[in-house]
């Protein structure tokens, strides 16, 4: 690999990176808050209480403010597979376009069509069509949720597909594996609940601030209410979700799970490492230092969580290069040269079916089709040089799931407190809880950042898990351009992003509508 | 049995149709690129840009949708075009990007950089973005300087492991050196332009924007037919890339696009009705002072007029994306598409459309049962 072509990759992926990044603070909001909404609204709807659509209102109006800016960020995120990844787009185009057209046809109609009645029907449709465009919006959020969360789990793990040397492409072979892996389900309820939870931290912390401020009370204890039972709700099953995450990457992404403990070297009867400090000195996975200064350990924890059996032995990173451990089925792991070698040798036999067809010797071609998918399952492998590349950035990923983890656990004890207080005590006393919970509005946003940077982070250097490394999956772009395009983002996304924090906290400071509360 | 080169010409169709729905649903942007020249009063423009901001989204969703469509069903082309006419198809998104949010922000307390700002945003996408999108799918027709070669990705390549390369170092901006793009481009442009001003015309309730409106689609009308005119006058005369159905070799044929017309007449017919609706719905406006429906009959044109073009592109043993420098590396419908199966799960997928269509269709009564006014805006409870 040249070093043109590293700068392409390095800018590509900071290009990704930077779009996915900003297009996550948004869209778990417009997702959460679709939710937290549609709950207020069927409250007002219920109870007849003008107070809740006063309550509803409000919320919508954020919502909005918000929608927009994810909209704006997701449009740069489906066009970057073809500007910035065009092999990637052909390579598994079949598989990985129809979620996206899906997503289009079913999801992102639904989703405009019921905002528009949801924001400007108040006065134009009857009061249960309007609930009912209210509740399809949030179904329309989430299943475009669906749909892209399905496209990402199957980047992790490449199910219902063959190859065709053919048209030299992986292509869809069962639909149903595709959308009912459970890499997929699991991906999609993660995310969902984690979007419910930064939104109910969002609802908790700005009503909270009424609270303090002693403004529009009655308004902020019925949000802080609802806000408090989706966000206790959302962090127990992210909880949930997250463990049936973490079976599934230590099933079918060992080195990511590797990454995110830190191991290096493999054991039976593996702990979970609760709180620790990696060690600078250790650059190489082969040295004999020490990768922690220190740490605290639960232990078994980690073979328990990643295989269901105590003493079950999960795969450092270093047996992960070096191959020669005992798989679950009983069979002896490959090393990286291995697999490196069979990846040539599929790489090889897709070239030489391609050379024989032209030159029309088809029983040759037939003899390296079969070479070529006895090796398909390291073709990946065979645009590598080194075991190095196979190991992502450890520190980031292990620090980034600490800390994921911890913002979870503080939050479920949070919002527990927190209803505690809504209904055995009295919430508006407590001013040290208000002010926690205003202080705590940034934690589940950067939960979510976290979760993502263990993701993807710690599945490099695939595009595809075993099948596409991302130096094989670029545009023949010059990275002059991409540096261009990325400072354009970067502009126009932190200028977005500055300019909606603003107008939401007028929005906020302004308060809920007044003429609303008089009706009331 | 439903055949693989059916599927193909069926999504070949469906893409046609989104991409005329879109063309037709521009007209947000052609409002867009003259809210000053119609408003001479702050009141008129809150009005223009409240009216066409309860639109904006199908226009946005519908160009998400075409993208993701084409993707799943000619994944070559994505991975082609947009890997390498990179600043054409960025361009278009930095302004579709700032529209986005600028309905939303121009009008809120603390939006930081003014109304004046967003306005300019949504300028520059109703410019923008419609001429590009008529410069690019120009390029169907006029070709680009592209190849493609699929064993690159096992090394058989001198040029690295991509497939498609482009051959421009502008990456897409020599698209613009192209005067034949330039006369789509405009008449998308006009086009759009026109629509927005009989869309006005039908949905306000306002006796001077509607007269203005009236006039602007004259003003616009006109030069949208001289350069669709002169655009598919020069389209049917020059050479067309052919594809021999036999070797799939691709090569040139004088006065292709014009063969396809006339080989495909049932094409011809409806793309004659569309022009003429397209001229009924904007000279009836502008001759009858009563007449408020003109949008409907072109939009109704544009959408069956684009549909066909795009038709004529494909179909026919046509490539609809030619490389000028490589005639072997075109896009074809055959060389290009999904697989068998992921065509027919998207086009079961597709049959849920007219549910879609039927809800959008709801929706949009609903919401204007009545024209639109000023004092509606306020009472409705969203203003922009």
């Amino acid at each position: 690999m040249n070093l043109l072509s590293v700068s392409t990759v390095y800018w590509s992926r900071a290009q990704f990176a930077l779009t996915a990044g900003f297009h996550w603070i948004f869209v778990p909001i417009t997702i959460g808050l679709g939710l937290i909404m549609a709950v207020m609204e069927t409250m007002y709807v219920r109870t007849g209480d003008v107070k809740w659509k006063n309550v509803s209102k409000f919320w919508q109006k954020i919502f909005a403010i918000n929608f927009a800016i994810g909209v704006a960020t997701g449009i740069i995120m489906e066009f970057q597979f073809g500007t910035n990844w065009s092999n990637y787009s052909w390579f598994v185009g079949d598989i990985f376009g129809a979620p996206l057209a899906i997503e289009g046809i079913l999801a992102f109609f639904m989703e405009a069509t019921f905002i528009s009645i949801m924001i400007f029907g108040w006065n134009r449709v009857g009061k249960k069509m309007h609930l009912a465009s209210t509740w399809l919006v949030f179904t329309g959020v989430t299943l475009s949720a669906f749909w892209i969360l399905v496209a990402n789990a199957w980047m992790q793990h490449p199910v219902g597909m063959a190859f065709n040397p053919d048209t030299v492409r992986n292509e869809m072979v069962d639909f149903w594996a595709v959308i009912f892996s459970p890499v997929a389900y699991n991906k999609f309820l993660h995310a969902v609940f984690s979007c419910w939870a930064i939104s109910a931290g969002f609802v908790v912390g700005v009503s909270s601030w009424y609270l303090l401020k002693k403004r529009h009370e009655d308004f902020a204890l019925k949000s802080i209410k609802v806000g408090a039972l989706v966000g206790l709700v959302a962090f127990v099953m992210l909880a949930v979700t997250g463990d049936g995450s973490a079976y599934e990457v230590s099933q079918k992404q060992p080195m990511k799970l590797a990454a995110m403990e830190g191991l290096y070297e493999g054991k039976e009867g593996a702990g979970l490492v609760a709180i620790g400090m990696l060690n600078p000195a250790k650059q190489d996975y082969n040295d004999e230092v020490d990768p922690f200064i220190f740490k605290l350990e639960i232990p078994k924890l980690l073979s328990f969580l990643g295989y269901r059996n105590m003493n079950a032995f999960v795969p450092g990173i270093k047996d992960l290069v070096d191959g020669g451990y005992t798989l679950q089925d009983g069979s002896t792991a490959l090393s990286f040269e291995e697999r490196k070698a069979r990846g040539k040798i599929a790489i090889q036999a897709l070239a030489d079916y391609q050379t024989a067809k032209e030159e029309k010797r088809d029983a040759d071609a037939a003899g390296y089709e079969i070479i070529l998918k006895e090796n398909y399952a390291h073709f990946g492998y065979g645009y590598l040089e080194t075991g190095e590349e196979l190991i992502p950035h450890v520190p980031l990923t292990f620090y980034s799931f600490r800390l994921m983890v911890i913002i979870g656990c503080y939050s479920i004890l949070f919002f527990a407190i927190l209803l505690y207080f809504i209904y055995r005590k009295n919430i508006r006393n407590p001013r040290w809880l208000q002010y926690v919970a205003l202080w705590s509005i940034p934690l589940p946003i950067i939960a979510g950042q976290l979760g993502w940077l263990v993701t993807e982070i710690g599945r490099q250097p695939w595009t595809i898990q075993d099948i596409l490394p991302i130096q094989v999956a670029v545009s023949a772009v010059s990275p002059g351009n991409i540096i261009i395009s990325f400072i354009i983002f970067a502009v126009l996304s932190t200028g977005m992003l500055i300019a909606e924090v603003t107008i939401i906290v007028k929005q906020i400071k302004k308060g809920p509508d007044a003429v609303a509360e008089k009706e009331a | 049995m439903i055949t693989y080169d059916f599927l193909q010409k069926y999504w070949w169709f469906i893409l046609s149709l989104l991409g005329g729905l879109l063309v037709f649903l521009l007209f947000v942007q052609g409002g867009q690129s003259m809210l000053n020249s119609l408003s001479k009063k702050e009141d008129e423009k809150k009005l223009l840009i409240n009216a066409l901001g309860r639109k904006w989204e199908y226009t946005f969703t519908t160009l998400v949708t075409f993208g993701g469509a084409f993707f799943a069903s000619f994944p070559l082309f994505y991975s082609t075009s947009f890997g390498g006419a990179y600043w054409a198809w960025m361009i278009l998104l930095f302004c579709f990007v700032l529209q986005a949010i600028s309905y939303e922000y121009q009008s809120k307390p603390g939006n930081i950089f003014g109304p004046k700002t967003y306005r300019t945003f949504l300028f520059i996408n109703g410019v923008l973005g419609t001429l590009l999108l008529g410069v690019a799918v120009a390029s169907f027709f006029t070709g680009s300087e592209f190849t493609v070669e699929k064993g690159n990705i096992a090394g058989l390549g001198a040029a690295g492991h991509t497939i498609s390369q482009w051959k421009s170092p502008l990456y897409g901006l020599e698209l613009l050196g192209n005067v034949r793009n330039w006369t789509l481009g405009l008449a998308v442009l006009f086009l759009a332009r026109t629509m927005a001003s009989l869309f006005f015309v039908n949905r306000l309730n306002h006796e001077i924007l509607e007269k203005r409106s009236r006039r602007y689609t004259l003003y616009n009308g006109i030069p949208f037919v001289v350069f669709f005119l002169v655009f598919l006058i020069w389209t049917l005369a020059a050479e067309g890339y052919a594809v021999n159905p036999d070797t799939s070799q691709v090569y040139m044929e004088p006065m292709k696009y014009l063969h396809n017309f006339i080989d495909m007449p049932v094409v011809l017919v409806f793309f004659v009705l569309g022009v003429l609706a397209v001229l009924y719905g904007v000279f009836y406006t502008v001759f009858n002072p009563g007449f408020k429906k003109g949008i409907w009959f072109a939009g109704a044109g544009a959408v069956v007029t684009v549909t066909m073009l795009l038709l004529v592109a494909g179909y026919n043993n046509t490539a609809y994306y030619p490389s000028s420098i490589d005639l072997q590396s075109s896009l074809t419908l055959q060389n290009s598409s999904s697989s068998y199966f992921t065509l027919s799960v998207m086009s079961v997928v597709s049959l849920l459309v007219p549910f879609v269509i039927a809800y959008i269709f709801y929706a949009w009564r609903a919401l204007e049962k009545k024209k639109l006014s000023l004092d509606d805006l306020e009472a409705d409870g969203h203003v922009y």
